[in-house]
């Protein structure tokens, strides 16, 4: 140490070799520090640190004595098949009763469909998380990918309804839960979105008649909310269609969801073919290619690429909107969750039923969430200096 | 760029050519196709008109508005006018209408406050605070409006009942009826008061434009806050005490098993104003983050440089130049609280979407009621879009 001491204060000899590495105060790096700089660093932040740390280890504790010390894991049920659930009365609110997630998850994930046919729906939940883990890997980003899309549909449609293969045929009335939720937003965007992409060119076009249409489709359908279309798609839509010709309640509302989705992402799309450089268009012209070619090979690609994080937004916002089908009395995944605490034995429990329902909706939505954010940073990694 | 050194030629008109009556004509080739798809929406829309009217035909239901006129029979909860359900289905849409604009106007105030407060909140130099910010902000996002305000009324229901109702502050009471808050007694001299109180917010605001009026003149620094304060302030005071100073508190009291008297909050609409506030605070919040974010930091140096205090800086520099990144994604955060409005029907809230379901359900007639619901969000949608123009531009930056 003194040898040290004294090298520093002597002028060092240039021979000596490189200098050996000392590591900087702790008044300026480590934890110490961090935690000056981040959380003490005036009497307000340190009051703020301080009131916030009470609050959350308060909340926090009153969290896990509810959602684990004093919840209640199941109930026993008598030989009517009615689960008695004294116990969780019992508590009063202090603990929860996660009795009623392990009775009727089935119920909430699956609906009414045959108790004994869930391995279908389940299948087809499992093929949409495939489906979307495949399309959001770059590497698949080509043509077959739009014939995995469509295969992959079909397929799920098989399932679902049965009645070739040996599968029991199951009408459309008992589908229901979280193959609904799926159902609904992922047909929803892949029947909204070549729709959107005509719309958004359609908008930009210089055909007064076509662009003037595109404008009123999308301001229309913007201006008002989804639930007065689905109320449309259940009570008019029947109306509009000629006497005997029937279409069942789930493909209207899709249909509903589909014009309502293409409005909105034709909007994000319309963005992506302004921020384009008008070379792009012009040398495309120069070439000599025709509208679609000019379209389909120059402008679309670079278009669509660079409005991705937001189109992974509006599926995000597109998702959470299929819930609103509950109004109009479709069994989503909402649905099932509402109606799992209709039943006597189990009313008073919605609480818990709508943190289990709202934890699936949050996994799908933040999994999608975190996917932009990583898409948005590694597109824009050219920009960035 | 004088005009000399421009060749003649390009100044020549491009030559004009007649339209041929061929495919390989740009211009006649765009008539066609714009024809055809005009013709296919027309074509749609007839048939989809015919059939309808056959429909309404066979299933003998009537059209027209002619239903307004009758008595509606259904009951209202909260009404902003006078209302019962012997009135007219007018009246009672008329009601809806004020209920949405109720909640929209409160809840787009609210949210703006929770939001902003939020969106800096998770720009703080505290970490445990941004964090916590951040959080929220994500938890909230990722989960279905409709969810939360399922759980938000699901949570007010299961609130004890009046007799056991919680207390937190003398004369709040919360219970599963609602929310309970004391009130005075109206009398002619508040309504004085209210009315002085406008008068004065418009005269000091007409005062402070003169006094920077006048300062841009002469450089003269000028004390505006005591005429604000006695224009604000003391001016309805003034109006109060003169008409007899009334004070009459509207204490809640328990009564059998409701409360009479103060100022009621029903559980529908205090579990949609929270959970409509609650969720676009959230989207909110990352707008202001973005919109700060985006005034670059040489704009916080220089100004500091000038010797501004950061409150200046922030009022001053920076605020300025974010609100022109904000306020166009605000407009859309705007537009869908209001849209979202209409969830209400969910919770039993009587909004527009409730009454006019309710409406087409007892008369039937359901294009006239969805055309009536439609027609209003298309109103509220328009004039908020309007508005929200009209401050883009005011506060646009002004150029060559």
């Amino acid at each position: 140490m003194a040898e040290t001491l004294a090298e520093s204060a002597a002028p060092r000899p240039a021979a000596v070799g490189p200098a050996e590495a000392r590591r900087p105060p702790m008044s300026v790096v480590g934890p110490v520090a961090w935690a000056r700089a981040s959380l003490f660093s005036s009497w307000w932040s340190t009051a703020i640190t301080l009131a916030l740390a009470y609050l959350l280890v308060r909340w926090a504790m009153g969290l896990v004595d509810w959602a684990f010390i004093n919840a209640i894991w199941s109930v026993p049920v008598n030989d009517q098949g009615i689960a008695q659930t004294q116990a969780c009365r019992a508590l009063e609110g202090r603990g929860a009763c996660w009795a009623v997630i392990t009775e009727k998850y089935r119920f909430i994930l699956f609906g009414t469909y045959p108790y004994d046919q869930h391995w279908r729906p389940l299948l087809c939940i499992l093929l949409f998380i495939g489906l979307y883990i495949v399309s959001a890997m770059r590497r698949f980003w080509r043509k077959e990918l739009a014939l995995v899309w469509v295969a992959t549909l079909v397929l799920i449609g098989v399932l679902m309804w049965g009645g070739i293969l040996g599968m029991p045929y199951v009408p459309q009335e008992r589908w229901g839960g979280l193959a609904i939720t799926l159902i609904l937003a992922t047909f929803g965007i892949a029947f909204a979105f070549p729709l959107a992409v005509l719309v958004a060119l359609g908008r930009r076009s210089r055909m007064p008649a076509i662009k003037t249409l595109c404008i009123v489709y999308v301001e229309l359908i913007r201006g008002v909310p989804l639930i007065s279309l689905l109320f449309m798609a259940s009570v008019m839509f029947p109306l509009f269609l000629p006497e005997g010709m029937n279409i069942d309640k789930l493909l209207r509302a899709q249909v509903a969801i589909i014009l309502f989705a293409a409005a909105y992402l034709a909007e994000v799309i319309r963005g992506g073919l302004q921020a384009l450089s008008r070379g792009q268009y012009e040398a495309a012209d120069a070439l000599g290619l025709s509208y679609w070619q000019k379209t389909g090979f120059i402008i679309l690609p670079q278009a669509l690429r660079l409005v991705i994080p937001p189109l992974v937004n509006t599926f995000i916002g597109l998702f959470k909107d299929t819930s609103l089908v509950l109004i109009i009395g479709i069994f989503d995944l909402l649905t099932a969750g509402k109606t799992a605490v209709v039943e006597p034995a189990w009313q008073g429990f919605g609480v818990e039923v709508y943190v289990f329902v709202g934890l699936i909706y949050f996994i799908f939505c933040f999994a999608m969430s975190r996917y932009s954010q990583g898409l948005e940073v590694e597109l824009n990694r050219h920009r960035v200096r | 760029m004088s005009d000399s050194a421009v060749d003649p030629r390009l100044l020549r008109p491009p030559p004009k050519r007649g339209m041929r009556l061929s495919w390989a004509d740009e211009r006649f080739r765009a008539i066609i196709w714009q024809v055809l798809i005009v013709g296919v929406v027309v074509g749609i829309v007839w048939w989809l008109v015919r059939n309808t009217q056959h429909n309404l035909e066979v299933r003998r239901i009537a059209t027209g508005f002619g239903f307004l006129n009758r008595e509606a029979g259904l009951p209202i909860g909260e009404h902003l006018i006078e209302y019962t359900p012997a009135s007219t289905y007018a009246r009672a849409l008329l009601v809806g209408v004020l209920n949405t604009l109720k909640v929209a106007v409160i809840g787009i105030v609210l949210a703006t406050i929770l939001g902003t407060l939020i969106g800096i909140a998770r720009l703080s130099k505290n970490w445990l605070l941004s964090r916590i910010a951040g959080a929220y902000i994500e938890a909230v996002r990722d989960v279905p409006l409709l969810l939360q305000l399922l759980f938000w009324y699901t949570i007010m229901q299961m609130l004890p009942a009046p007799r056991q109702s919680l207390n937190p502050v003398t004369g709040v009471f919360l219970s599963n009826r609602g929310l309970r808050l004391p009130w005075i007694q109206w009398q002619d001299a508040h309504s004085f008061a209210l009315l002085g109180f406008v008068i004065g917010v418009i005269g000091a605001i007409l005062y402070v434009r003169s006094a920077r009026a006048k300062r841009m003149q002469d450089g003269q620094p000028r004390k505006v806050w005591p005429a604000v304060l006695g224009l604000v302030v003391v001016l309805p005071l003034v109006i109060w005490a003169g008409l007899g100073a009334p004070w009459q508190g509207d204490i809640p009291a328990l009564r059998g098993f409701n409360f009479q008297g103060g100022f009621s909050v029903s559980p529908e609409y205090f579990a949609l104003l929270a959970g409509l506030v609650t969720y676009t605070a959230a989207f909110i919040a990352e707008i202001v983050r973005a919109g700060i974010q985006a005034v670059p930091a040489g704009q916080w140096e220089a100004a500091e440089a000038l010797g501004l205090s950061r409150s200046r800086v922030m009022r001053l520099i920076v605020l300025p130049q974010a609100l022109r990144v904000i306020v166009p994604p605000m407009t859309s955060q705007y537009l869908n609280l209001a849209k979202n409005s209409s969830l209400a029907v969910a919770i039993g809230y009587q909004d527009i979407v409730s009454i006019a379901n309710t409406t087409l359900n007892q008369t039937g007639q359901a294009i006239e009621g969805i055309a009536i619901i439609m027609a209003v969000y298309l109103c509220i949608s328009l004039s908020i879009s309007l508005f929200m123009n009209w401050y883009n531009a005011r506060i646009a930056l002004v150029e060559r």
